[in-house]
């Protein structure tokens, strides 16, 4: 009996293959488990403390761009999240910034224009083909040689470019502004259901309704009529400069904007050559057959070759956006405060905990880009062919 | 099964060299004189401090120090590897053995000593965090900073005294950290920060290489205590007592009145101390391993702390900082070494 499982694992191909594979993750399990052991017994061998003990301790440093409260007295685990957030909000803006970038200028290289289709190939080359650290750098040194903070100048009434950022007037949401919010998004919901009813009825009858005016119209006006029926409950702060710096208002800071420039830029070059690999990819009969059919060009673009292309362009994107967010962890170049800075950078050197704040931070990172796969591979799912096709 | 079998052996063999490796602590000693020269963690560039050269040769009184553990060991100053670290890095450098000591201007604090697993072996420059401004702004005191963009240096401990100075003092400030020294020269000239805040040797440093020095101006407040000092890896005691003593062995040298100029003739000397010192009583040097005339060599090639001090950061040179703090102790002073017996 013994034998003959001895026998199957070694000649039956399938439980050979199983033996194997199970042989192998064993040992690189054992592999890992025997390096941390090493590093454990190096650490305590050099009197180096380790835990995570640390997160609980006041980090006795100021972070200064920051979406949460944060003064010197929280703890590190706050610093933490400040990071993240400041990381999340870069690598959001970025995408967001670089992917409308993107479509603009690969649509543009596929225009019939000889100026504009050769200047948006000439950044395509040229920004795909310099190191984006480098990039960041040079804007964030253009930004640096803005005008200092007295010779401020005033673009719009309270608004205000200097080298230590953009200053702005930051909104005072006073009592019954949740009242226009909330009609803001009741337009929304309803201009959804007027597009079903409308669609419905255009299918039923061959007429054409102006759906996109109605809807712009109703999500545009009805905030609008509620601010008004509430008693404008809105208000501004205005930045003043007072000593040192502009009291007051809201503050892009050049450190933002640096990186934002230098990773959209950089960014929007790739995903341009993915939209315009997309729309190429659409082959000219169907372009062609709609044409025939007597739709308009704006009516081919947005029904025939988008839906189609898109199909090619998700998958490339996705890792676009990967990357964008990978190399928002360059802001330590020019200290924005992002997660591989604050916590990653100071945090690490006030405490010495290096692995296990380079553990949590390369973590951290892995979840945000597993994250973010998991949506475009939904979003990449709706945009398929359904059906058997 | 027997390529699973050698596999098997194969990545059994590379684990356990890796640990023997990984586990092999031989002293620094024996290391540094077996490679045949010192690694030594400096700054990555702070003229006066640690700096090299238009010739490429290492410059400062923390490099000095490098050169006098050199000298010590092999009897030659020059046999140092600079291995330049940014703030950030520099334990982490020393920690994993890369450098045998870390001489770069750098706080001697609790934390560090004691958490860091590293050994403070002595005070080669008496420091405090100051603040300079440019003159234009007005400001004569560091109270008058309220609202400022400050630059600093991230991962130092000015970074902690900012916050606790800001904090104590009702004030408020925005924090425009960057990562060295020469960026935060950049920002602050650039106008990015109105104030520049680092120990006050930075400054002076910092501000002897602008374009227009006397633009500048350093507060009078001195927030914090900085004992800037060599460090090495804690648990060799050995190899800290060579580097503790080659660093007191400049101080006595200066308190003995011995210069690289009359070390010759001073060996004639009949002062005890000085014959102990130079090693022409023998025995001193073999209590730390190594050859008697090791504290000869050091202040004949590196020369004693005041020449040190004089030659990269005194009155004389472009930094021009007062010795203050840093005199001898009979001289005003705290620098204090312990005796030589």
């Amino acid at each position: 009996m013994e034998s003959y499982f001895v026998r199957k694992l070694i000649f039956d191909e399938k439980s050979r293959s199983l033996l194997i594979q199970t042989l192998v993750i064993g040992l690189f399990a054992l592999f890992i488990y025997l390096i941390a052991q090493q590093t454990a017994y190096n650490l305590e061998k050099r009197g180096i403390s380790s835990g995570f003990d640390f997160l609980n301790i006041s980090a006795g440093y100021d972070i200064s761009i920051r979406l949460i409260p944060f003064t010197s007295e929280d703890t590190h685990l706050r610093a933490y999240f400040v990071g993240l957030l400041n990381t999340l909000m870069i690598a959001v803006c970025g995408c967001f910034l670089a992917t409308i970038m993107g479509f603009l200028v690969g649509v543009i290289r596929l225009s019939s224009n000889w100026l504009f289709r050769n200047i948006a190939y000439v950044y395509v080359e040229f920004t795909r083909n310099v190191p984006v650290l480098l990039q960041i750098i040079l804007y964030y040194s253009i930004l640096l040689h803005l005008p200092k903070i007295k010779q401020a100048i005033e673009i719009f009434d309270g608004f205000f470019l200097t080298n230590r950022g953009f200053f702005t007037p930051s909104p005072i949401f006073k009592d019954g502004f949740s009242i226009v919010l909330w009609s803001f998004i009741v337009a929304i919901l309803a201009s959804i259901f007027i597009k079903r009813i409308l669609k419905k009825k255009q299918e039923q009858t061959g007429k054409q309704y102006p759906i996109f005016y109605i809807n712009s119209a109703l999500i545009i006006f009805t905030p609008i009529l509620f601010y008004y029926i509430m008693g404008r409950p809105l208000e501004f702060d205005t930045p003043v400069l007072k000593g040192f710096n502009f009291k007051g208002g809201m503050v892009i800071r050049p450190e933002f904007l640096g990186m934002l420039f230098g990773l959209s830029i950089y960014t929007a070059a790739f995903i341009s050559e993915t939209v315009r690999s997309g729309i190429i990819a659409v082959s000219k009969g169907q372009r062609e057959a709609s044409q025939a059919l007597g739709l308009k060009n704006n009516l081919v673009m947005r029904l025939i070759v988008i839906p189609q292309a898109l199909r090619v362009i998700i998958p490339p994107l996705t890792s676009q956006y990967l990357n964008l967010t990978k190399n928002s962890s360059l802001g330590i170049a020019i200290g924005y405060a992002d997660l591989v800075h604050g916590f990653g950078g100071i945090s690490l050197n006030q405490t010495g905990r290096a692995i296990e704040i380079m553990l949590m931070v390369m973590l951290t990172y892995l979840t945000i880009s597993l994250t973010i796969s998991l949506f475009m591979n939904i979003y990449n799912k709706s945009v398929q062919f359904k059906g058997n096709a | 099964m027997t390529k699973i079998k050698s596999l098997f052996i194969s990545l059994l063999l590379t684990l356990g060299v890796s640990t023997a490796i990984a586990g092999s602590h031989g002293s620094t000693h024996d290391l540094v004189k077996e490679r045949g020269k010192l690694m030594c963690g400096s700054n990555t560039g702070l003229a006066g401090f640690g700096a090299p050269n238009d010739a490429g040769v290492w410059e400062g009184i923390d490099v000095d120090v490098c050169r006098a553990v050199a000298a010590a060991v092999f009897g030659d100053a020059s046999k140092v590897e600079y291995v330049p670290t940014t703030s950030k890095v520099r334990f982490t450098v020393l920690q994993s053995g890369e450098i045998d000591m870390l001489s770069r201007n750098t706080t001697w604090t609790l934390s560090r000593d004691v958490d860091l697993g590293l050994e403070f072996v002595g005070v080669n420059y008496y420091d405090g965090q100051g603040f300079m401004v440019s003159k234009d702004l007005g400001v004569s005191s560091a109270m008058e900073l309220d609202g400022a963009s400050v630059c600093i240096q991230v991962g130092t401990t000015t970074e902690m005294n900012l916050a606790d100075f800001f904090k104590a003092n009702g004030m408020s400030y925005e924090s425009v950290p960057v990562e060295t020294n020469s960026e935060a020269d950049a920002a602050y000239t650039a106008g990015r920060c109105d104030v520049y805040t680092t120990d006050a040797s930075g400054l002076y440093a910092s501000r002897a290489g602008y374009p227009d020095p006397s633009a500048h101006v350093v507060l009078p407040e001195i927030v914090s205590k900085e004992p800037l000092g060599p460090a090495v890896r804690h648990g060799d005691s050995e190899w800290a007592d060579i580097v503790r003593w080659s660093l007191n062995a400049m101080i006595i040298g200066e308190e003995l009145g011995i210069t690289s100029g009359n070390v010759d003739e001073m060996k004639s000397s009949n002062n005890p101390e000085v014959l102990r010192l130079l090693g022409v009583d023998a025995g001193y040097g073999a209590m730390l391993g190594l050859s008697d005339d090791w504290a000869y060599n050091i202040l004949s090639q590196v020369g004693n702390y005041s020449e040190s001090f004089e030659k990269h950061i005194g009155p004389n040179t472009p930094i021009n900082i007062q010795r203050g703090l840093n005199a001898l102790y009979k001289d005003g002073g705290i620098l204090y070494a312990p005796p030589f017996r």
